[in-house]
């Protein structure tokens, strides 16, 4: 028996089992974590395995390396999922998140008029909020779940979230820009002058000059155009919003938290799971890539001793080598089990380093051996 | 080619790469690198939260500059500086040196930078890189090292200057994009080394992120830095049996295997990164800098030194490859 499947069948079974059973119980899936650590990849495997348990899943991803989105049949980005034929009992559909279409949805969704959405999505402003404010990326791959999850047409909605550094940004993206929408300076600048408020517009209309001053006018009344047209929508866009962060609350929805086993990732990956706790979302499951395996039971301090002892020979050089990868299995164990008891009691799922970067469906069937029962 | 030399040849250094490749790490043993060559050296972060103070051993830093690493010492190091900088002081500061202070804490308490910066995108991009230009033009360090934000946003963040001179044609602003894009072109002030692993998707980003900051930021590359390469072993083809006997020693029960299997994985990591490394070099044409992986994942200021002695062993040997022929 090769070391690699002992460290293999040393994964613990019960775990699998327990994501099988999300993968089967749950309506939404979100895959959370710091980037490059396989966010993408590992929601994709997690769609496929509903698939294969005969449920109609759908994956969106935000911005999958572009063989993997060959192999998902993903050419470009689109607001619409499309199907991937495959030999698995259920279905399996994806769709690469557009932020901006999305968008533009949720305005002609919201717009009283389809002159007031013409108004808001002509406007240059908008184009910037809709293409390059911050948050908005993750608000819209939480809108696109929603939207996916009330339509009711997936049993199961996976979906990856950018990689920010901040795993709540997508939790909080939706109030943000509401927030934003709603800004104190903008109901002062939308107020009709008259009476009070005037004084109050004077200051502001004083404050305005001054920013034109630095970025030039151009921007600022494209703002003011806006706000102008966006008038009256913001309650929609409100309530669209507190319906999101419901549904991520719910019960239905499972929040899995991917990792990598450095000590910065897992920092970071503990971080991200108190934040989550703070908000009172449970994280369900613990998946860990790149695990090095694990070779012998050996202590790493008597291993290096042994090289030292026969250094310059061939078996100074293998003893050298057994003790790195004995030295990094017991860090990555180290880093990993405070972790692992912060999201308890999550299941914890260790995939081991693969041969090589997956890029077609048969790669991905190949990490689903790792992550469920076979 | 002498890493003195190697570090003069721009003021600021803008490391770059994918999130995961250890672009925080290389942009400390960068500095470090650099001040052990005599040049006095600032880090600048634009993020926050990178664990380059742990790093260096010490506590977090923000807005104020600290000192991570004293020079001196036996080997004649220069400092290793460090400092954060947030597009709302940057905006502040900017403000302030421009005759704006009134107004400047109330843009960023009501929130309005957050509006001018939606209504121009690139505009805390180029508040924060206007800064780094105003450092870089004081002289105060020798070098700057800019530890940019990860891939994705590192084009953004560095096109920002070319995209503001359209949205943004008159006033201040436009000029600070203007002083920008003219240091990011400048080969003589800047340059931008990219940090991938030898790894497929790392590699593939790699490529694509340098032809378009090439392209379309018109900035200069200089050697890649590819992270996390395993070094090489005596005896790794060996096998432990003959090897055992050959030292004269005695393997216990089982040990022949475990040691076989741990280096045929090695072997087996070793190849598939030389392979990626080969096509780095087939797909493009820069010199490359290796970094070793660090088998103790514990990084501190020992290791930080452990790496910035590899980066000038490496740039030592770009001689061949810098010289003009």
């Amino acid at each position: 028996m090769s070391a690699r499947t002992r460290a293999d069948r040393a994964a613990d079974p019960e775990a699998r089992v327990a994501l099988a059973r999300l993968v089967a119980e749950q309506e939404v899936i979100v895959c959370t974590g710091s980037g490059g650590v396989g966010k993408t990849t590992t929601a994709a495997v997690i769609a496929l395995e509903g698939a294969r348990q005969g449920r109609r899943t759908c994956v969106v991803t935000i911005d999958p390396a572009k063989r993997l989105a060959d192999a998902l049949g993903l050419e470009s980005l689109s607001n619409t999922p499309s199907r991937i034929e495959g030999p698995w009992d259920g279905e399996l559909w994806a769709l690469m998140l557009d932020t901006k279409t999305t968008f533009d949805d949720l305005v002609l969704k919201n717009a009283e008029t389809p002159e007031q959405a013409e108004g808001i999505l002509a406007n240059r402003f908008y184009r910037n909020i809709s293409g390059a404010l911050s948050g908005t990326q993750e608000y819209m791959a939480m809108e696109k779940l929603y939207e996916l999850h009330d339509e009711r047409n997936f049993d199961l909605v996976v979906v990856d979230t950018p990689p920010t550094r901040n795993a709540l940004d997508f939790l909080e993206a939706p109030r943000r820009l509401t927030r934003f929408l709603d800004h104190r300076l903008y109901r002062v600048l939308m107020t009709p002058t008259r009476g009070i408020v005037k004084a109050v517009n004077l200051a502001a209309q004083a404050f305005l000059r001054t920013v034109s001053k630095v970025v030039g006018g151009d921007v600022v009344s494209d703002a003011i155009a806006f706000f102008t047209a966006f008038d009256g929508m913001e309650q929609g866009f409100r309530d669209r919003a507190e319906a999101t962060l419901e549904l991520l609350s719910d019960e239905v929805t499972a929040f899995v938290l991917v990792a990598a086993p450095r000590r910065e990732v897992v920092e970071e990956a503990s971080f991200f799971a108190a934040k989550l706790t703070e908000a009172g979302i449970p994280v369900r499951a613990l998946i860990v890539n790149r695990m090095h395996p694990k070779f012998g039971d050996g202590d790493p301090g008597a291993t290096v001793e042994r090289a030292r002892r026969f250094e310059g020979t061939d078996l100074g050089g293998l003893y050298a080598n057994l003790a790195d990868f004995q030295q990094v299995a017991a860090n990555e164990e180290n880093h990993l089990a405070g972790l692992a008891a912060k999201v308890a009691p999550a299941p914890v799922i260790r995939i081991p380093f693969l041969q090589t970067d997956v890029h077609d469906l048969d790669g991905l069937g190949e990490i689903g051996r790792h992550l469920f029962p076979q | 080619m002498d890493p003195a030399q190697f570090f003069a040849a721009s003021r600021v250094v803008i490391v770059a790469g994918k999130g995961g490749v250890g672009k925080t790490t290389v942009s400390a043993a960068l500095a470090r690198a650099a001040a052990l060559a005599g040049l006095s050296t600032l880090i600048i972060e634009v993020e926050g939260k990178s664990g380059l103070a742990t790093l260096f051993g010490q506590p977090t830093f923000d807005y104020e500059q600290v000192t991570l690493s004293p020079g001196g010492g036996p080997d004649g190091a220069a400092d290793v500086s460090a400092r954060t900088l947030t597009p709302d002081d940057a905006l502040v500061e900017y403000l302030e040196d421009h005759g704006l202070s009134r107004i400047s804490r109330r843009l960023v308490s009501t929130g309005a930078v957050d509006m001018v910066a939606t209504a121009a995108p690139g505009i805390k991009d180029i508040l924060i890189l206007g800064k780094v230009k105003q450092i870089e033009q004081k002289r105060r360090f020798d070098l700057i090292v800019l530890d940019a934000p990860a891939s994705g946003h590192a084009i953004s963040f560095l096109r920002s200057a070319r995209g503001l001179l359209d949205a943004v044609r008159v006033g201040p602003i436009n000029a600070q994009a203007r002083d920008v894009l003219d240091l990011l072109t400048d080969a003589e002030r800047c340059q931008v080394v990219l940090v991938t692993l030898p790894e497929e998707t790392p590699v593939n980003e790699l490529v694509e992120t340098a032809y378009l900051l090439e392209d379309e930021v018109g900035v200069s590359l200089g050697p890649v830095v590819v992270n996390g390469t395993y070094a090489s072993l005596d005896g790794l083809d060996a096998d432990p049996a003959a090897a055992a006997e050959a030292a004269g020693a005695a393997l216990r029960k089982g040990e022949a295997q475990i040691l076989a299997d741990a280096a045929g994985f090695r072997r087996h990591r070793m190849a598939l990164q030389s392979e990626q490394i080969e096509r780095l070099a087939d797909l493009l044409p820069l010199p490359q800098l290796s970094l070793p992986y660090l088998f103790d994942s514990d990084l501190g200021p020992a290791e930080v030194d452990v790496l910035a002695h590899r980066l000038l062993d490496g740039i030592v040997g770009l001689t061949e490859l810098a010289s003009p022929t």
